[in-house]
């Protein structure tokens, strides 16, 4: 089955075009990796599919509420506890228990520590423990493992390794390797964005200015 | 939803939230008022009204910034306007948790205020009335221009430019209903002015806040 199908989409980043003719689809129960070097769009085409931005031209399909988005911020309330953080998305979320979340990404010891005195890595695996309580089958994932150490890259596979498992697809925005068999990966390089004097598209959000 | 109130208010009275800041200030400004016109009672009674609801309006303005600004700096914006509830929600609750910490104390706490600027026996329910009414709005309109102004750096006084012309309807017809509850004139007119800004700007802004932050995310 399908969970997302995006068909010729170009995206733009402050009116420029970054990326366009981008193609692709994902089932559930695999994963999606997206490479290309700094700057050529990751993060702008993971939030034109969040939604947080409309896309330039083409099309992108899911089903609704299906996605669940995590970015280069981890969203964390630094006087918050770590249970309270959590238990607050979990109920934006409308889902249930936190504590086996806290317990698959290693935080049941800091549950009650506020988030201000966790080290960066601490505070990625608490933004990671997110996804996991919004029960949403598609992740859509920007940088991940930023701040990870190694013993944490490996929980945060076994978690991504179990989500596919479970039915569930990742789409992330990685450099390093996950060691997850279901990923295939997608280079952004072909997709980027041609001058307009070459033939590309104009336009994006600020037109009327120029 | 209930969750994101109870997360906003939370905040507010933990380390650096901000809770009592307002209020603070709208004591200091009523006690500064008498230092400058002088103590002679009759001044006073007479621009109380007025100073009171001038001392409300900019205590509202001084936690204004806060409401978004922290939520887009650590990412939380961005994971609420993807999260499964309605933008215009957020900023409705947004623009409650600000209200419940900063208008609900300058409520309750107005009367004792009143009492430093002489303000007449008859002004005090019509005080209260006022402020109750008209500080709903005035979160509201806040929530607004923090919504236009967030991603801004150093948005906070572009935020007070835009937000005080707005709060002027609100200012006058508060101000008035004080001045003529105080005096013993009837008070249906501005009573009922103030009740229809701030039904208004409840029922309407909200999407236009929902809008700014839209636009200011992608």
């Amino acid at each position: 089955m399908n969970v997302l199908s995006v068909l010729d989409l170009a995206v733009s980043r402050g009116g420029q075009p970054v990326l366009e003719g981008v193609n692709f689809t994902l089932q559930s129960g695999r994963a999606l990796v997206l490479r290309g070097p700094n700057g050529i769009g990751k993060t702008t085409l993971l939030r034109t599919l969040a939604g947080l931005q409309p896309a330039l031209q083409g099309s992108i399909s899911a089903p609704p509420d299906s996605m669940a988005y995590a970015a280069h911020a981890d969203g964390l309330k630094a006087t918050l506890t770590v249970t309270e953080n959590l238990r607050f998305w979990a109920s934006i979320y409308g889902t249930g228990d936190v504590i086996p979340v806290l317990r698959a990404m290693n935080l049941d010891a800091l549950a009650g520590r506020a988030a201000m005195s966790l080290s960066a890595g601490q505070k990625r695996r608490l933004g990671l423990a997110r996804l996991l309580v919004t029960g949403r089958p598609f992740w859509v994932l920007d940088e991940p493992t930023v701040s990870l150490d190694a013993a944490s890259v490996a929980l945060f596979a076994a978690a991504v390794r179990k989500h596919l498992a479970a039915g569930g697809a990742a789409l992330m925005a990685t450099h390093i390797d996950l060691g997850i068999d279901e990923a295939e990966i997608l280079d952004l390089g072909p997709f980027k964005a041609r001058t307009p004097e070459a033939g590309g598209i104009v336009g994006g959000f600020d037109e009327a200015f120029t | 939803m209930i969750a994101l109130l109870i997360r906003d208010l939370r905040l507010a009275v933990r380390a650096g939230g901000g809770f009592g800041l307002g209020l603070a200030f709208f004591l200091i400004v009523t006690t500064l008022v008498p230092f400058g016109v002088g103590p002679e009672g009759g001044t006073l009674a007479r621009i109380a009204p007025g100073i009171l609801w001038v001392g409300a309006l900019l205590a509202c303005l001084l936690s204004l910034d806060r409401i978004f600004a922290l939520d887009f700096e650590d990412g939380s914006l961005d994971l609420l306007a993807t999260a499964p509830i309605p933008l215009e929600g957020v900023v409705t609750i947004k623009a409650l948790a600000h209200w419940i910490t900063t208008g609900l104390p300058l409520v309750l706490a107005a009367p004792v205020f009143g009492v430093l600027l002489h303000l007449p026996a008859a002004g005090y329910v019509w005080l209260v009335v006022s402020l109750a009414l008209g500080t709903p709005a005035l979160s509201v309109l806040g929530t607004f221009g923090a919504a236009l102004t967030v991603g801004l750096k150093r948005g906070g006084l572009l935020l007070s430019l835009l937000v005080l012309p707005l709060y002027v309807p609100t200012l006058i017809f508060g101000a008035e209903l004080v001045r003529r509850g105080a005096s013993g004139m009837q008070t249906d007119t501005a009573l009922l002015m103030l009740a229809g800004i701030t039904a208004a700007a409840v029922a309407l802004v909200p999407f236009a806040s929902a809008a700014a932050i839209r636009v200011n995310l992608r």
